[in-house]
Order: structure tokens, then sequence, then C-alpha cells
């Protein structure tokens, strides 16, 4: 008979939430993606053992908060501007690992000059984007991001590329740049897609370790909120709609 | 060992911030203020010093990598010119919001808009007031000469981080653009990554274990905290009122007309004072070299003495407002200004004195 006590011991741990993750309530939707990508680069800095060489860069969005949920040292950035903050930060902390967090409203809209600048140079860091193709904070807006056809509360007829133009895939667009070294894309709707994405974002932080250049992650997303959707018919739209037009996987691995 | 070199005043402060320890200047083109950039990065700081230099994409990822640097505790500047400026207001009240140091050079040009590559003093209000939005205000030191062009770049990196504010170095295209002998300053070495953190304990230099993880932030979603930290930052320019008021008093002791004026137009001036006390006019200058905190009580005290005040500012009148405000009703003062590029001239300014002040009623 296997008693409790004789269960829990140390070496019979399986998942353990992790400490560098502030414990507090997140200030996100429930079925929101942004806590399990959160964890994720917590889980990656942890295993890493990085915590305290580690400057994280907050946006202007619905993550704007994640600076009160990371337990590292981090910036807020004025809306779009988080690749230039961490350009200076890299830059004059070079054994640093610096990283952006950012919606696809402060990264391929207000911000779209500071990303393909900050891509270009290839500055030596991650940027982590999440693209839900919407303005979640303000209320479910149209994004730079949001598809053809989408409805938003700036778009209530849904969008017209003829008048609104297209969404912009940014994540090919700066795969095009000699200064990136990988750029891939995720999402973190199942476990499995939880693990690629970690796998991902490990690899990107590896990268910067070996001085290689900028990588860039984005996973997409979902937002049940500004999608006016419950957490599981959003996912599902999310794979019938946004994976179409936002393939997953790797769109430039580095070279060896 | 005094090093005296002949250089522009854009040259000056370059060379000035290399040696004042600075660790980042980031920045992009600019004319009347280029040889900012320019010289840097013909001199190589990294090799010097370790400095880095960077141009950006544009001024608004210039005072964002600067918001950047500043966040982790260096010591961080850019230049520009007023439409730049103009620019890198969302910036500047960030780095206020969220009580950052740093040094951002504006060599003036004539506006609104892309106006002209000559000197003018027309931003004055954005400097002093504010700027960009919130209230607050930044350190705004008016250099004269080329000399205080070196000497306004460690004074500024000092009081920045002596308040944890943005402090601003009004020039101007002519102030930056010719060419004075300067006496620099003796290099002072830049901080180490341990000092910063000893110095600078708010700065975001990575989470140790012994210390709560920080936020570098302007954002308050509780109001309560909001007017919380506005309350701090208003104290905090009490301070600044009333310990770093600079001024320069020029033939004042039995001047019975005296000139206000900053910059450039304080050159014009004192020359002015030469022609009309060549006259036998009792002139003086009262020159702010801190546009913000700004000398009012001497002004209050000479407003007892002198008879009347002209101030001469290459705009419509900005700074004008501020003297009014020091000398309430007491004396008359007026103003007297050149726009979009134009410098007023001694013989121009001394009549306008005459005319105005001295036979006006």
């Amino acid at each position: 008979m296997i008693t409790k006590p004789d269960i829990i011991k140390p070496e019979n741990l399986v998942y353990k939430r992790t400490d560098l993750m502030v414990d507090t309530t997140l200030s996100y939707c429930p079925g929101c993606g942004h806590g399990t990508v959160h964890r994720i680069i917590m889980e990656i800095l942890e295993e890493m053992d990085i915590q305290q060489e580690t400057i994280g860069i907050s946006p202007v969005g619905c993550s704007v908060l994640a600076y009160d949920f990371l337990n590292i040292d981090m910036l807020g950035a004025a809306h779009g501007r988080a690749p230039a903050i961490a350009t200076a930060v890299k830059r004059l902390m070079p054994h640093k690992f610096v990283f952006t967090y950012q919606g696809d409203g402060d990264l391929a809209a207000i911000g779209t000059a500071e990303t393909i600048h900050a891509c270009n140079r290839g500055e030596n860091i991650t940027i982590i984007f999440i693209n839900n193709g919407i303005y979640g904070m303000t209320g479910g807006q149209m994004a730079p991001t949001t598809l053809p056809g989408m409805k938003s509360s700036t778009s209530p007829y849904g969008r017209d590329v003829q008048t609104m133009g297209n969404p912009l895939k940014i994540t090919e667009l700066v795969a095009q740049l000699p200064g990136t070294c990988y750029v891939t894309r995720q999402s973190v709707h199942t476990p499995v897609n939880v693990r690629r994405t970690k796998k991902a974002i490990r690899k990107a932080f590896d990268l910067q370790k070996q001085n290689k250049g900028l990588s860039f992650v984005e996973v997409v997303s979902n937002c049940n909120s500004g999608w006016k959707m419950t957490p599981v018919k959003a996912n599902k739209w999310m794979e019938e709609n946004m994976f179409p037009f936002y393939p997953l996987g790797d769109i430039k691995l580095p070279q060896e | 060992m005094k090093e005296l070199r002949l250089m522009k005043g854009n040259e000056a402060v370059a060379e000035a911030a290399i040696r004042a320890g600075c660790d980042g200047y980031f920045g992009y083109p600019i004319t009347p203020q280029s040889e900012v950039l320019e010289y840097l990065m013909a001199e190589k700081p990294e090799e010097r010093t370790g400095m880095i230099v960077l141009q950006a994409e544009s001024e608004l990822a210039s005072i964002n990598m600067v918001y950047g640097g500043a966040g982790i505790g260096k010591k961080v500047m850019t230049s520009s010119s007023s439409p730049g400026i103009s620019l890198m207001q969302e910036g500047i009240s960030y780095m206020a919001g969220a009580e950052l140091p740093g040094l951002i050079v504006n060599v003036v040009r004539g506006g609104p808009g892309l106006g002209t590559i000559q000197p003018s003093q027309a931003d004055y209000f954005q400097s002093t007031k504010g700027g960009g939005h919130g209230d607050y205000h930044c350190i705004v030191l008016a250099p004269a000469s080329v000399q205080e062009m070196s000497d306004h770049v460690k004074l500024g990196f000092d009081l920045a981080f002596k308040y944890r504010t943005p402090v601003i170095i009004q020039s101007d295209g002519a102030i930056g653009q010719m060419m004075e002998k300067v006496e620099l300053f003796e290099s002072i070495p830049r901080w180490t990554d341990d000092e910063i953190v000893k110095m600078s304990p708010w700065a975001a230099t990575g989470k140790p274990p012994e210390r709560n993880h920080l936020r570098i932030t302007s954002l308050n979603l509780v109001p309560e905290l909001e007017e919380e930290l506005n309350i701090r930052l208003q104290e905090k320019y009490r301070r600044i009122e009333a310990g770093e008021v600079r001024y320069e008093e020029i033939s004042c002791d039995d001047a019975e007309y005296l000139f206000v004026a900053y910059g450039l137009s304080s050159r014009i001036c004192q020359k002015a004072i030469q022609l009309g006390r060549e006259k036998g006019l009792k002139l003086g200058l009262l020159r702010p070299i801190t546009l913000y905190p700004f000398p009012s009580e001497i002004l209050w005290k000479l407003s007892d003495r002198v008879k009347g005040i002209l101030c001469i500012e290459m705009s419509a009148g900005q700074m004008v407002e501020d003297v009014r405000l020091a000398v309430k009703d007491k004396i008359r003062v007026e103003h007297y200004g050149r726009f979009g590029g134009i410098i007023p001239s001694p013989e121009e300014v001394l009549k306008v004195m005459m005319n105005k002040i001295i036979g006006g009623k």
C-alpha cells in the first residue's frame, strides 16, 4: 500500500510551478495564451539558471503588466519601442540575456520601424511576438494582423482589404533580413504545441548565448474576449482561420 | 594640465560626452547638430573608454534607446535639433514618469515644422514647460559658448543622476556650429557595473537573489498611486527650483536697464551693453544658465533696482512670460525677437532698448 508521504518526495516530482513566476493572479482572460507563454519563458530561464542575467522588455498591450508576473528585472516600453530599448540594454550590457515580449499591434503596427531595424541590425536579442490578430487591451480593435474579412470593433463588417489594407506577415518579412538568425512561428493551444514553443524559445535563448544575432519567435494565439468566443471555440477558430494564413513552423533556421 | 582646443560647439558636446564617462550615445542625423554623431563615430570612443555609439533609425528609436540605457543605470544621451526633439517628446515624458536620468541635447533651429536649419530659440516653451504629455519638467541648461557646450554635458549628467530626471541642453544652430577656444575637462572613468548597482539601486540590472525584481515603468493603473507619483515628482521639481538655479549677472551692479537673454542672444546683448555704455546708458544683462529652474528670485530682486527689462530671444517671445511672472507688474518688461533663423544685431537690440524701454511709456 503506497501512502501519501511515499509519493510526495523530491525524486517523484514531475511538474512544479516555476518560482520565476510571481505568485499572483494574472490579469489575462481565462483561456488566453499569454499566461502559458509567460510560464514557458520563466521555465527556460530557470533551467538555464539565468534569472539574474536576464532583462526583459514589456510592451503596451494586454501584456503591459508582464513585469508584475515575471520575477526578473524588466523595463516597460512605450508602445512599439521595445526593440529600441532592448537594443540599448544589450549593447550596454552584452553579457545579459535580453528579450522583448510584444503583441501584434505593438510590434507590427506602431513599432514596425523599431522591429525591422533591430532585426536588420542583427541585435543579439530575442523577440517574442504574440499574434492574436486583434488589439485586446483596448477592447478588440482591428490589428495589423487581423485576417481579411475578420470582424473587430473597428472593422465591424469584417476587414475589407480594399479600404483597410492587408494583414502584415511581419514574421516572413523579418526572416528576409540578414540580421535575423532564427525565425519561427508556433502556438500554445495544445500540450504538444506548448512543448514545441518551449523548444523554440529555448533555442532562441541558446542562440543569444552564442551571439548569433536576433531570434524571432512568433506565437499565434487566441483572444476569446476580443474574438467574442469561448476559449474552446476560439482555439478551434484559430486552427481553422489563423493557421492557414499564419502557418506554424520554422521560417528561418540558424546557419551552422 | 589644461587642454585647450579650437572646436565647434557640437564637437565639444561629443568630446565632453566621452570625457564625462558617458556609456552610450544614440542619435539620428539632423542639421545643424550632425557633427555630434560624426565626431563620435570618427573618434571611436569604444576604443577610448568603452562608450557605445549607435546611429538609430529615428529620433523615436534614439530616445527609447536612451530610456533603455537609463533604465539599467547607464550614463546615456542623445542629441538632435528641433524637429527631431519634437519626435522625442514621447520618450522624454516616459523618462520623466519612470524617473530616469538622461541627457538630451537640442541644437535648436527655426520652426515650426521643418522650418529652417538656421539658429533659433523658439523651443523654449517645449523644453521648459514639459514638452510631452503629463505634468513634468526637464532641467534645462542653456550654454552661451562652446566652453559651456562642453561643461554642460558633465553638469547635465550630474544633475540627471542627482534628481533621476531627464536633462536638456538647449543650444542653437549658431552655438553648435561656431568654433571657439574650449578648455576640456579631465576624463572621468565610466562607472563599472558594480558601481552602478551600488549607486543606482533602482536600476534594472538583473535580479539577484537578495532583492525583489525591479520594474522600470511610468504606468500606474491605480489613480491613487499615479497621484502619489505626481506628488513625488512635484516635490522633486520644488527641490530643483530651490537648489539648482544658475545665472550670470553682467554689468548688473549699476544697471538702470536690463537685458534678459540666454544662449546666443546673451552674447549679442553683451555687445549691445558695450555700445550702450559708450553712449552713457547704464545697461546690464541677466543671463539665465538654467532655463528650468528659471532664475525668478534674482529677477525679482533686480527689479527693485532697474527701471525696465528687455528680453531678447530668437523667438516670438517665450521666456518673456517667465520674466513677467518673476517681476510681476513692478517694472516694464518688453520682448524683442527675430525668427526663422535671423539673428538680431547688437545695434538692433540697443535701438529697441532705447526706443521701447528707456524712451518708452
